[in-house]
């Protein structure tokens, strides 16, 4: 293709948050008419570079050419001007209010006349031309119709409208079909082939590979901020996808060290929470760490909020130590011996506003009082014992928690959870967002809770993480447990594979020849 | 506040140096802003008038604004878990009107005054129900019970006040203890009590360390296995039975329990909390601070009836003045 036909050329485009670098010098283009699938692992950087691109974020270094001319996108009422619309995974929506009044969102047309000075809509003219942006996405949907009442693929479709109104030349969809039933996968996917005949160029963000195949013309593939290869549909394979995506090998970085394995101490059964995990079974053993795999939207948080009573669960049961208990909240989860290190350490792991002694001690509480009176001395010295045991730097134990680094901010989460000395641990992400140093501390400790007997499970979409810590991964899809792989049957490609529900057991046999089990689809 | 004097010998520089430490300790207190702003008001006024700094005004000034700091104290509990109490005003009306009632029918008073209290703590714990069970925000919840409280009153008294309470029950409003030739007014010894017991609640419990963690991040809390709807059952309880407690002493100062007693008082009374330093987004805020934030409301009515200043113009100024202390505070924690 000639410079000419690219509508959109990204050079060199670099992005960095505190301790991450989210993309190196990535390289990225578009023709008009054209659908390029980006794949990538989760933290890929395949949402940061689609951010960049309509304006939600700034990037450090590269240039942005549109039609061939440079660019810089300020923001993303700014990215909307230049014809570049994002449909969302989570649709920006307003429920209540009509189809055509959220296609005209923030541009309603005004009525001619006095009314014009009174800012009065003209609801006629603005239902009419919502009509024809629908009709041109062959959408059967009322303009009139209110948002609530509509079907998620019509939302979409009201989306795609939206995005045509302001006269979009280059559409991102995130994860279009994750929502998705069969039929309307198919409905979307005529609706892109139409918009592909009017010249309109489109990003396609997917997990799924099948989908990759059956509607791109390339397919560009990230892996850690670069951009790693990219191909014509047509010498695309999943094998070699797959092989781009994960294609690292393992380095020494993970100091897992071999714990003796014991009896079953958390033994899970049919845990289900309609529509969002689906009869998920599992043992955990004593010094195990168990590594839930999946992708994002897999299942795997929902389960450990399951496990740990924050979310009602509609059936399953839980052992501990082969007693069945009861979880209904979390306040009974700590009490049967088990630890949450949540997902999100400033809006669940921390009280950011309070001191890091505080947050240590918060589930130990009543062990440092006596009738409800704080022994504040004894309480100073286990956080001090804990900041010194984890190597939390922090100026002193008065420091808020909002003033520490995420590596540091995750060892008081850790340490919180270890003070109050549990039999199961859940970790989800426990190394996300931290830097290499902070990393290996928090895979140290891991191994070393995992020697003295504890259960471990960590969530992690890092891969290379997954397999490197875990004795046995449970590869998660769409809210069922797909696999439970034993770490020397265990490799990327394959856990990729069940991940991605690519559960054609061709692939499978073709990167490795042990046959697997508990494979569903 | 206490740790000012721990600075003392050692060499010049020492002192120095721990003095800088201290000094900034000090500044770094969230009740250092509200303080300079009433050491202002003070100094002003002394100066100013002749009138302000009597022994007779600042007992007045001190007992006119102790059951609105009682009230305050439970206020703020309810503050820092990011709640609200409006119910304040009613409750203390309907305990002032509980205790009068059973006086007025030969009840001891020791009884009444512990049943006026408590029925203070019931409407509180009915709005901690209210909002843990009943699932109501706590705006929706309180002004709910701030109606059915008031509206309570009327419906008991028929819109008549309760008089003619015994000396004895008017003592503990009234009443002055004489220490070195001043009256020290009796409400002031209960409100420093009050004062006293919630703070060590608040800073040195069990209970005080999950209030501000509930405050501060309420899924992180929930998540480290803390019942949070017990937390907040006990903040509006509390608030609840302060708040009777204050209404109490209020009708005891006033000799009589009118149905419409206390009519508002709940702005004052978040007003004092919020002007203290209380963060309405929760997880901030300490006694000291609400204390000195309910004596910066009352010097402020207190100053400018000696100043002159027309009673039609008193809201206006204290409305102004709420605005302006927060700010302040506001500006003091960004430059930190």
């Amino acid at each position: 293709m000639s410079e000419q036909d690219m509508v959109l050329r990204m050079e060199g485009i670099s992005k960095a948050f505190p301790g991450v670098q989210a993309l190196d010098g990535v390289d990225f283009e578009l023709a008009a008419g054209e659908v390029v699938a980006l794949v990538g692992e989760n933290g890929a950087g395949k949402s940061t570079l689609m951010k960049i691109l309509c304006g939600a974020y700034r990037k450090d270094a590269g240039c942005i050419f549109l039609n061939g001319q440079e660019m810089e996108i300020e923001s993303p009422h700014h990215a909307q001007q230049l014809g570049i619309a994002i449909i969302y995974q989570e649709f920006n929506l307003t429920p209540n209010q009509s189809a055509a009044a959220n296609i005209f969102l923030a541009r309603e047309p005004r009525q001619r006349g006095v009314g014009r000075f009174l800012n009065f809509v003209d609801r006629r003219r603005m239902e009419r031309e919502a009509q024809k942006q629908l009709d041109r996405v062959g959408a059967h949907v009322p303009s009139t119709e209110l948002i609530r009442d509509l079907s998620v693929a019509q939302q979409q479709m009201v989306e795609v409208a939206k995005a045509l109104a302001v006269d979009a030349r280059i559409i991102i969809m995130d994860e279009p079909t994750s929502a998705l039933g069969e039929d309307e996968v198919d409905t979307l996917f005529g609706i892109i082939s139409t918009l592909k005949a009017q010249g309109i160029a489109i990003i396609f963000i997917t997990h799924r590979l099948d989908e990759v195949l059956r509607i791109a013309d390339r397919v560009v593939v990230l892996r850690d901020g670069q951009r790693v290869g990219g191909m014509p549909i047509d010498e695309a394979t999943p094998e070699k996808i797959i092989h781009l995506m994960v294609g690292r090998e393992l380095t020494d970085m993970f100091s897992k060290q071999e714990a003796e394995i014991g009896a079953p101490l958390l033994e899970v059964r049919g845990l289900t929470r309609r529509g969002i995990v689906e009869d998920v079974s599992f043992d955990l053993r004593q010094g195990e760490i168990l590594g839930f795999a999946g992708l994002v939207g897999a299942g795997r948080t929902e389960t450990a909020r399951l496990i740990f009573g924050a979310d009602h669960k509609d059936a399953g049961t839980i052992r501990v130590d082969g007693t069945p208990v009861r979880i209904d909240s979390p306040v009974d989860a700590v009490q049967a011996g088990l630890g949450l290190v949540p997902e999100d350490r400033g809006l669940q792991g921390l009280v950011l506003k309070l001191p890091v002694k505080e947050n240590i001690v918060l589930p130990t509480l009543d062990e440092h009082a006596r009738v409800g009176w704080v022994d504040r001395r004894d309480l100073r010295s286990t956080a001090r014992s804990y900041v010194d045991a984890l190597n939390i730097r922090t100026p002193h134990l008065q420091q808020r928690a909002m003033f520490l680094s995420g590596g540091n901010q995750q060892k008081v989460v850790l340490a919180k959870w270890l003070a109050s000395q549990p039999k199961v641990l859940i970790m989800d992400e426990p190394t996300r967002g931290i830097d290499v140093g902070a990393k290996a501390e928090v895979h140290a400790l891991m191994s070393q809770l995992a020697q003295q007997g504890m259960g471990i499970i960590m969530i992690s979409s890092e891969l290379v993480e997954i397999l490197g810590m875990s004795d046995r991964i449970l590869v998660m899809a769409e809210g069922r447990v797909a696999a439970i792989l034993e770490q020397a049957e265990a490799t990327q490609e394959k856990i990729m594979a069940y991940a991605s529900g690519e559960i054609n057991n061709q692939i499978v046999n073709a990167t490795s020849n042990t046959t697997s089990k508990g494979a569903q689809v | 506040m206490s740790s000012v004097k721990s600075a003392q010998g050692g060499s010049t520089g020492a002192v120095a140096q721990a003095r800088g430490i201290v000094w900034r300790a000090i500044i770094g207190r969230q009740e250092f802003g509200v303080f300079v702003i009433l050491l202002t008001m003070v100094v002003f006024l002394t100066l100013s008038t002749n009138t302000f700094l009597t022994s007779t005004n600042i007992f007045n000034i001190l007992r006119a604004f102790s059951w609105i700091a009682i009230s305050a104290f439970g206020q703020c509990l309810v503050i820092i878990t990011a709640g609200i109490d409006l119910s304040a005003g009613s409750v203390m009306a309907i305990s002032g009107l509980a205790s009068a009632m059973l006086l007025v029918r030969g009840v001891s008073v020791p009884v009444a005054v512990i049943a006026g209290s408590l029925t203070g703590l019931v409407v509180g714990s009915l709005n901690g129900l209210m909002i843990t069970k009943g699932r109501l925000p706590p705006f929706i919840a309180t002004l709910g019970s701030l109606l059915m409280a008031r509206g309570l009153c009327y419906g008991l008294t028929g819109g008549w006040p309760v008089r003619d309470l015994p000396l004895t029950f008017r003592n503990l409003g009234q009443y002055d203890i004489p220490v070195a030739g001043m009256g020290v007014p009796l409400p002031l010894i209960f409100m420093l009590v009050f004062g006293v017991i919630t703070s060590v609640f608040l800073s040195r419990t069990v209970w005080g360390y999950r209030i501000y963690a509930l405050g501060g991040n309420e899924t992180a809390t929930a998540l480290s296995g803390i019942n949070t709807d017990w937390v907040k059952i006990m903040v509006y309880s509390l608030s609840g039975l302060l708040s009777g407690i204050g209404g109490v002493l209020m009708t005891a100062r006033l000799g009589v329990a009118a149905p419409t007693a206390a009519d508002g008082y709940e702005l004052d009374v978040i007003a004092a909390a919020v002007v203290g330093g209380t963060s309405l987004s929760g997880g901030e805020g300490t006694i000291l601070g609400v204390l000195i934030g309910a004596a910066i409301m009352q010097v402020l009515r207190n100053g400018l009836v000696l100043m002159g200043v027309s009673a039609y113009w008193l809201q206006a100024v204290q409305g102004l003045v709420i605005v302006l202390a927060i700010m302040f505070d506001q500006l003091r924690k960004r430059r930190r």
